[in-house]
């Protein structure tokens, strides 16, 4: 089994797989980061969005392997773990842009690199057609939309 | 997915070696096609080139009467090109409808086309302008490329490294995008250059992209969606399925060639 090399969240990571391993996995269940999802494992729902290199892909669909050397962000790298939350977090919790939660980790990753792309005013038909790649099955939409548009403001001016 | 032996080959040429000697191999690029059909098992390749490493093959240049686009050139990448907007926008607004924006981050020009899925859009792109793909043997114009769903005149060793496109004065792209999976249920990509001109259409015949002959002619005339008015496409020989009847993606194609026509 090769040796995969990365940056997560920061921090270097060194860990033996077989080259079949997903990114997702080797996030879950080498490094135990299990706040980035595996919703429905085919590309479609977005559950499972990181940053790499700093822009926003699905870690289901890519392999670990492939990742040699690169740079790695998931939801629990955006702030730090004794600190306040990410303006973005922060934007969903004030806005309840969740219900049960589960695809929230991949839309704030999606979100984050949203505003990477698009700047911090975002207006609601951005959003919707930038939110193509996420899936969420409780909430309907319209909170997530209100949380992405507060929080892209409110991380005017700090970085990402 | 099964097993399989990972290459990641610094070269093209390396790529080709490797290629050469595992018949069973697969080039890895996007991997947004690739990977999903290794996860369902309906690929087995006994061996993967990944292609990611291999530098100098994403670059986006004019290159005097065409834009010259690298095989990795990200779909993201080539939507956002300013060169492109600039000298081929029917072009640039290609691949910013493939997938959704995390998708685009990762697929690539050159995987898109060597893959020819027959809902593809690249495809439709290349015929439609009449481009030339370049591999690490030869050049290939698009008329020859593609030879049916999911196939393609590229050798067992040979790898895609760019794509030529003409600058055509007149050009356009519609698509009916499936509103689930934002693959094309039909696309037609239409172009003028002189008096060369091209109606591509992919996502409607089984046997993937093709050019609608009694349409260009009609077009010599005039280049406008008049000029294909009750003008029909058979539907004989159309994907028929959930999504859209053979009759339906038929008439899709007339839709799609006199609103691409009028974008023009």
């Amino acid at each position: 089994m090769p040796t995969v090399s990365m940056t997560v969240n920061g921090k270097a990571v060194s860990v033996d797989v077989d080259v079949r391993t997903l990114l997702v996995q080797y996030l879950r269940e080498s490094l135990r980061l299990t706040g980035t999802h595996v919703g429905c494992d085919t590309s479609q729902c977005g559950a499972c969005v990181i940053h790499l290199d700093g822009k926003a892909v699905k870690s289901c669909t890519t392999l670990a392997v492939q990742c040699q050397g690169a740079n790695v962000l998931t939801i629990e790298g955006l702030a730090a773990p004794d600190g306040p939350l990410h303006p973005m977090q922060e934007a969903f919790r004030e806005n309840h842009g969740l219900q049960c939660g589960f695809c929230t980790p991949g839309m704030v990753m999606a979100a984050v690199d949203m505003v990477n792309r698009k700047g911090n005013e975002l207006d609601e038909h951005t959003i919707r057609q930038e939110l193509d790649g996420n899936l969420c099955r409780c909430t309907g939409y319209h909170n997530i939309v209100k949380s992405i548009a507060a929080g892209a403001k409110a991380m005017k001016g700090k970085a990402a | 997915m099964y097993a399989f032996k990972y290459h990641r080959p610094t070269t093209v040429r390396q790529a080709a070696n490797l290629l050469a000697k595992f018949p069973e191999a697969k080039v890895l690029a996007g991997g947004h096609s690739l990977i999903p059909v290794m996860k369902l098992r309906l690929a087995s390749p006994s061996d993967i080139v990944d292609i990611n490493g291999v530098e100098g093959l994403s670059s986006i240049e004019v290159k005097g009467r065409s834009v010259v686009i690298g095989a990795m050139a990200r779909h993201a990448e080539v939507a956002n090109a300013q060169v492109l907007q600039d000298v081929l926008p029917a072009l640039a607004g290609v691949p910013g409808s493939i997938g959704d924006p995390h998708v685009r981050h990762r697929g690539t020009i050159g995987g898109s086309v060597a893959n020819n899925d027959p809902n593809a859009d690249y495809p439709a792109a290349c015929l439609g302008l009449g481009a030339t793909i370049i591999t690490n043997k030869r050049r290939i114009a698009a008329d020859d490329f593609f030879t049916g769903m999911f196939s393609t005149a590229l050798e067992p060793d040979e790898i895609i490294t760019r794509i030529s496109f003409p600058l055509a004065k007149k050009a356009a792209y519609q698509k009916f995008k499936h509103p689930a999976s934002g693959f094309a249920l039909v696309g037609v990509f239409v172009s003028k250059r002189g008096a060369d001109i091209r109606v591509a259409v992919t996502g409607a015949d089984s046997n993937g992209v093709f050019r609608v002959k009694s349409f260009e002619e009609a077009l010599k005339k005039r280049f406008s969606p008049k000029s294909i008015e009750g003008l029909t496409v058979p539907a004989d020989g159309m994907n028929s399925d959930i999504h859209a009847s053979a009759e339906y993606r038929a008439h899709l194609i007339g839709v799609l060639a006199r609103r691409a026509l009028a974008a023009a």
